[in-house]
């Protein structure tokens, strides 16, 4: 479904991606995980194929690809319904009047029901909520029926409640559609108990595998280069670095890197 | 008021009217005021080239348009686009400087330019007007979709392949177009507030894109007949009514979408 091999991207001689190397099955659900800057988004237009890897090579097998930008900012005063968005993702892109058509209402009735968004189709864009505006970002996103589905930190600016909609409606979608999904976030947790594979980057490399292959201390501690602690307390798992040594990421030695939940 | 000369006045000033209410509608809603606003005025000092190289002065404005668009679009690729719009503006107005200095225009012409000349349209005026204003909406129309989504999110549009950086140029030559025939009818500093007064107001009037696009036309209209009209009437002068019309429009605008959101809280 998608096969990346040997991935390297480097911009103004500056290393972003090396030899990022993972393949996703059809219909999986994937967690793109990796704290700010560790080119989660480089790696997602590179799939895109808006960004060109100076090595290496992404295979989607010719399948179309959603798309979700992270960070939308949409402007309250653009007078356009959420269903006009949605409709921009079936056909933004073609030249002309988009002229009224009953099949084409019909694909965008069916969106806005698939990601629950029918109550709020009709108000302006931007005066829905950020969980509400990231559902209609999914339905412009899948309104083409693509395969596989790309999401950049969808999760980030949402309130407790949204994430866990959010991630619900993916997982939904993900099955009852076998779609792939591949979705990047710094905070892995909301994800568990949905991710069946993940993908982990820091310092420009990457390991992937199922989270139980990967989140543990003595793969991070390569990954990252440096020795890391994966501790579970209540339930819960914090992945710690050690700290102390040189060329550390301040954020990485002070902090856990990500507290997650086992279950 | 309708008799002879002033029949050119409607017809001329209703083109450029219309025309401005569906580019600007564009303009408000891809944060493009700025580019409005300096593409008008680059492409002024156009009159001031034509005089002394004693071409026509419709030629003198597009040769203007067109450097200005260049300018803006080459420069927004190294920078941030307001600072390369404002560096192409002062070395267009720059250069408007050094023709005017070198030619015996009068005042009075170069107070048109910026300020409009309505009642001294002639009938020759009107083909160029009408052609390139239809070549204008005719663009924006063609564009409609991709205009519109990247004005929602240039990443969504790049993702559909909707190439934004092809349209913000084509968006760019639609505004220089528009300005430059709207210009020597209402004036650089007026077709800015013709391209974003109207526009503004009706964003706020309805949620609908292609309903939005005809109240800002049709306020545009309104606009420019009522300030013809006043102006014929008091002997003001029409930039002094189509900048306020403008305002109020907006004001008016702004008034009505409180209203409407706060309609909806309550419900």
């Amino acid at each position: 479904m998608l096969t990346l091999s040997s991935i390297s991207v480097a911009f103004a001689g500056r290393t972003i991606l090396h030899n990022v190397d993972f393949t996703l099955a059809q219909g999986s659900f994937c967690g793109l995980i990796g704290s700010n800057g560790s080119g989660k988004t480089t790696l997602l237009r590179t799939i895109l194929g808006l960004v060109k890897p100076d090595r290496g090579t992404v295979d989607t097998g010719g399948h179309e690809i959603g798309y979700v930008p992270q960070k939308i900012q949409l402007d309250p005063f653009m007078p356009l319904r959420a269903r006009d968005v949605v409709a921009l993702g079936l056909d933004g892109n073609r030249f002309g009047l988009p002229l009224p058509s009953a099949a084409r209402r019909r694909t965008v009735d069916a969106m806005l029901t698939a990601v629950d968004a029918t109550g709020f189709a009709d108000r302006r864009v931007g005066d829905l909520s950020g969980g509400q505006q990231q559902r209609i970002m999914i339905a412009h996103a899948l309104v083409r029926r693509p395969k596989l589905l790309l999401l950049d930190e969808p999760l980030a600016n949402l309130d407790l409640r949204s994430v866990a909609e959010v991630v619900s409606l993916l997982h939904t979608l993900s099955f009852e559609q076998r779609i792939t999904v591949l979705l990047s976030a710094h905070d892995m947790n909301p994800l568990l108990p949905v991710m069946d594979r993940i993908v982990y980057l820091a310092n420009g490399s990457s390991v992937s595998g199922t989270v139980g292959e990967v989140v543990r201390g003595a793969v991070l501690s390569r990954l990252y280069g440096y020795h890391i602690d994966v501790i579970r307390v209540h339930g819960r798992v914090l992945v710690v670095a050690a700290g102390g040594e040189d060329g550390l990421d301040a954020d990485i030695a002070c902090e856990p890197v990500h507290v997650t939940q086992i279950r | 008021m309708f008799s002879g000369f002033m029949i050119n006045t409607w017809i001329a000033a209703s083109i450029v009217a219309a025309t401005a209410g569906l580019v600007g509608f564009f303009v408000v809603v891809r944060g493009a005021s700025f580019a409005a606003h300096a593409l008008p005025l680059s492409i002024f000092p156009g009159a001031a080239a034509a005089a002394w190289l004693g071409i026509n002065e419709i030629g003198g404005l597009v040769a203007f348009a067109a450097l200005g668009v260049i300018g803006i679009d080459a420069l927004s690729r190294r920078g941030r686009p307001e600072v390369a719009t404002a560096l192409t503006l002062v070395m267009l107005l720059g250069l408007g400087t050094l023709f005017l200095s070198r030619t015996t225009t009068y005042a009075q012409e170069v107070y048109g330019l910026l300020f409009g000349q309505v009642l001294g349209i002639g009938a020759a005026d009107i083909t160029p007007i009408a052609l390139v204003s239809a070549a204008a909406a005719g663009a924006v129309l063609l564009l409609f979709r991709p205009l519109l989504l990247s004005a929602v999110s240039r990443d969504l549009a790049q993702a559909r392949g909707a190439a934004p950086a092809r349209t913000d140029l084509a968006f760019l030559v639609i505004l220089a177009m528009a300005s430059a025939v709207a210009l020597p009818v209402v004036g650089a500093l007026l077709v800015f507030s013709l391209m974003v007064g109207p526009a503004a107001a009706a964003r706020n009037l309805t949620d609908r894109a292609g309903l939005a696009i005809a109240l800002s036309v049709a306020i545009s209209l309104l606009t420019v007949w009522a300030a013809i009209a006043l102006s014929y009437l008091t002997n003001w002068p029409v930039g002094f009514f189509v900048g306020f019309f403008g305002a109020l429009a907006y004001g008016l605008g702004r008034g009505a979408l409180h209203l409407r959101r706060a309609r909806r809280a309550m419900a």
